[in-house]
């Protein structure tokens, strides 16, 4: 109150010259936002290797990977110390979490941040990846065919969008039936061959050894494991955006009511494999477990802690007279590259090395090789590690007996069985019961994903 | 008019004048950070992918999708409970802490309210998680004696608002506490003398002194608690994500929007569902602050 007149006016002065400044300052911070917001990668395009590449310059590689191939990538930088490689974990989009998805869109908008190459362990990344622009085609020269022609057969429909491959399968998730041979052997039981037979088993386990185990139901993958091995039409990839739903087909009705049998039996349990009842309560009661092949690892041997010498590996029992083998699959990973990577020499020759070099896939890696030569020498990795009691060689014939008739569209599978199927099972309704309802959830995903759907 | 205007100017104190300055930084940061996304989410609610205006296209696509209701029947829900429960226990449990005679217990009770708030959203929600989980619980016994064995049946879709509820309480209403513990101590004691004088018991002070003295606090902790949780998206994320997908990741509205946004590359749509949140809470706030002669000055 007592400030005098010529102090007031500077004071003022100064204010708005502070005021016009900070003004200034936020306009400009504005308009640079607006700037990079519009920026794109910049430079001129060169088509070549089927896409239009940014120039190509020196720099770090960037890679993507879950905390699982966070090892191959540090291995890879081991074995090439030249290479600046700037790796980044993430969640690997596990459970559908779409972290990959949510970044590229972002950065489609803001003009820069893509990773050069990226892991993901969902199989319907090009799903959108390819829409999106993100994912580079892989097969019109940047890896050669030779290579491509060595993964398992079908290891990389997944990958393929009219013809052109935009991923490269990191690991095959084929379903085999994992079984405690001398619980078996002591039980007196043989490992059933046909679903018929796993059904009779899992009411003599219920009636003469009851807490005991023949499988597990209560994952968001379970349909994957067992209506895909029946092959249940419910999620028929016929085309880029179109699919054929029918889950109360005979083939899914089977085998709906055999699970609801030994549910009902508590031959078969409701809780997940990686929820913490199950390995609080059931660790030591799986007697049978269908099952992908990561299973060996990342269940028995990591998650319940089965000792060494117990866990075998069946083939997936079979329909009595359906001659044709068939079997499920949960996930297995692939590799992208962005098409806006500016180091794309660097870029395919980490994808070669992470998908084909035994020196990872062939030794190291914890699931079940797509590339066939790194296949075979991690089977016999396997079998020199003594923990397993008998052979893997059921990972290798059921490796090609995936059921086509499922696919990888861009809605999940698992978030609408978790959501529409797993609570009514917490309940106590059977699957037979829930199979319309879970028809009409697809089928509302599906149309809301912009697919085509026939039923 | 201009005249009495300039009047006023000249005869600024510098402290309004430090007022001033202080505003017009946060209206800078509200232009900035609020009003100015507000505006372009408007106008993604109204265009295409193309920028093409597309009138109330988007928000009918979003209407339509088979999601949408029932996400509002739960938001709805889930607001019932929290702002109900709210209402009644912060009310209730700071009545009570201010009739709290002995000092320390009083100071000892406000710090025990306000602990839950010093955990951050996603962190309180992580350890709700394991309270809520039968196998690794501390009070998994009191999990049994309610019909819970396992995590799959707590998160039974049917319990979802309870629990999510349960959760916004215990995060956020500690805080709420001792802001109406505060707004307690300001009633003038010889009103709450006079009260005492005239015999009025406990129940009856609450009922017409204090709760009627309380009324603005009230309403400001109704509108900011329902724009809040209008906005559910942390705890039915996360459980959703706990649970691999037997939550739901289309629970709430926000979750939708966020689904649209970054599953389904429909940014618009997105913000159309934004637009309507947003819409909705001004009109709650709005109709609040009429109602309850919030602005009046005493």
């Amino acid at each position: 109150m007592t400030v005098t007149n010529p102090s007031v006016r500077q004071t003022r002065v100064l204010g708005k010259r502070r005021s016009a400044l900070l003004a200034g300052c936020v306009v400009t911070v504005m308009l640079s936002a607006v700037a990079c917001g519009g920026a794109g990668t910049g430079g001129a395009k060169t088509t070549k290797d089927g896409f239009a590449q940014v120039p190509q310059k020196e720099g770090a590689l960037t890679v993507w990977v879950d905390s699982t191939r966070l090892a191959a990538a540090k291995q890879y930088q081991e074995l090439h110390p030249d290479v600046k490689l700037d790796i980044v974990t993430y969640d690997g989009n596990a459970n559908g979490s779409n972290y990959l998805q949510t970044k590229v869109q972002l950065f489609n908008r803001t003009g820069k941040g893509w990773p050069d190459v990226v892991f993901s362990s969902q199989n319907n990344e090009v799903t959108w990846a390819v829409d999106a622009g993100f994912a580079a085609p892989l097969n019109k020269g940047l890896i050669p065919e030779a290579t491509l022609g060595q993964f398992a057969k079908g290891a990389n429909d997944v990958c393929t969008v009219n013809g052109t491959l935009y991923c490269l399968r990191n690991d095959l998730s084929q379903a085999v039936l994992w079984y405690n041979a001398p619980l078996l052997k002591k039980f007196g039981y043989s490992v059933p061959t046909t679903w018929e037979e796993y059904g009779q088993l899992g009411k003599k386990v219920a009636k003469e050894h009851p807490g005991y185990l023949v499988g597990d139901a209560g994952d968001s993958f379970t349909p994957e494991i067992y209506l895909w091995a029946s092959k249940c039409g419910a999620n028929d990839i016929t085309g880029a955006k179109s699919v054929s739903v029918n889950t109360t087909s005979e083939n899914c009705t089977k085998m709906a009511e055999l699970m609801d049998v030994l549910i009902k039996n508590k031959s078969m349990s409701i809780s997940g494999v990686f929820s913490t009842d199950f390995a609080k309560n059931k660790a030591d009661k799986v007697l049978l477990m269908p099952g992908p092949a990561w299973f060996g690892g990342a269940v028995f041997k990591d998650g319940l802690k089965t000792p060494a010498g117990q866990i075998a590996a069946a083939p997936m029992p079979q329909w009595k007279g359906d001659s044709s083998p068939s079997t499920g699959n949960v996930g297995g990973g692939t590799w992208l590259v962005s098409q806006h990577s500016a180091h794309l020499k660097a870029a395919t020759d980490f994808l070669k090395w992470v998908t084909t070099d035994n020196a990872y896939q062939g030794e190291k890696a914890p699931g079940f090789p797509a590339y066939a030569p790194a296949a075979e020498a991690w089977l016999k990795g396997q079998a020199a590690s003594g923990y397993f009691a008998s052979d893997l060689s059921a990972l290798a014939s059921a490796s090609s007996q995936v059921w086509p008739g499922w696919g990888s569209g861009q809605f999940s599978q698992e978030a609408i069985w978790a959501a529409t199927v797993k609570p009514g099972l917490t309940e106590g309704r059977t699957i037979v019961s829930m199979l319309p309802a879970w028809q009409d959830a697809i089928v509302k995903h599906a149309k809301s994903n912009g697919y085509k759907v026939s039923e | 008019m201009a005249g009495s205007g300039r009047g006023r100017r000249r005869g600024a104190s510098p402290q309004s004048r430090a007022g001033m300055a202080f505003v017009a930084a946060y209206v800078l940061l509200l232009i900035a950070f609020g009003i100015l996304p507000t505006g372009y989410a408007v106008y993604f609610a109204f265009t295409d992918a193309g920028g093409t205006f597309t009138g109330f296209t988007n928000f009918i696509t979003t209407a339509q999708d088979f999601r949408f209701v029932d996400a509002v029947g739960h938001v709805t829900l889930y607001l019932v409970f929290w702002l109900v429960s709210l209402v009644l226990f912060v009310v209730g449990l700071a009545l009570l802490l201010h009739r709290l005679a002995s000092r320390t217990a009083g100071q000892a009770l406000r710090f025990l309210y306000y602990i839950p708030g010093a955990l951050a959203g996603a962190a309180s929600v992580l350890v709700w998680l394991f309270m809520l989980d039968p196998t690794v619980s501390p009070v998994s016994s009191l999990l049994g004696l309610l019909g819970f064995d396992t995590f799959g049946e707590v998160i039974a879709p049917g319990n979802l608002a309870l629990l999510f509820t349960v959760i916004a309480f215990w995060t956020g209403a500690g805080g709420w506490i001792v802001v109406m513990y505060g707004a307690l101590n300001n009633i003038p004691k010889d009103v709450m003398e006079a009260a005492h004088i005239d015999g009025a018991s406990a129940w009856q002070t609450a009922w017409h002194i204090q709760i009627p003295m309380l009324r603005k606090w009230i309403v400001y902790m109704v509108i900011l608690a329902f724009a809040g949780g209008a906005q559910l998206f942390v705890e039915p994320q996360l459980l959703s994500l706990a649970s691999v997908g037997v939550a739901g990741r289309d629970y709430s509205l926000n979750q939708l929007t966020y689904d649209f946004a970054f599953q389904m590359n429909n940014i618009n749509g997105a913000a159309a569902v934004s637009v309507e949140l947003l819409v909705v809470s001004v009109s709650a706030a709005a109709l609040f602050v009429a109602r309850s002669g919030f602005f009046d000055a005493d």
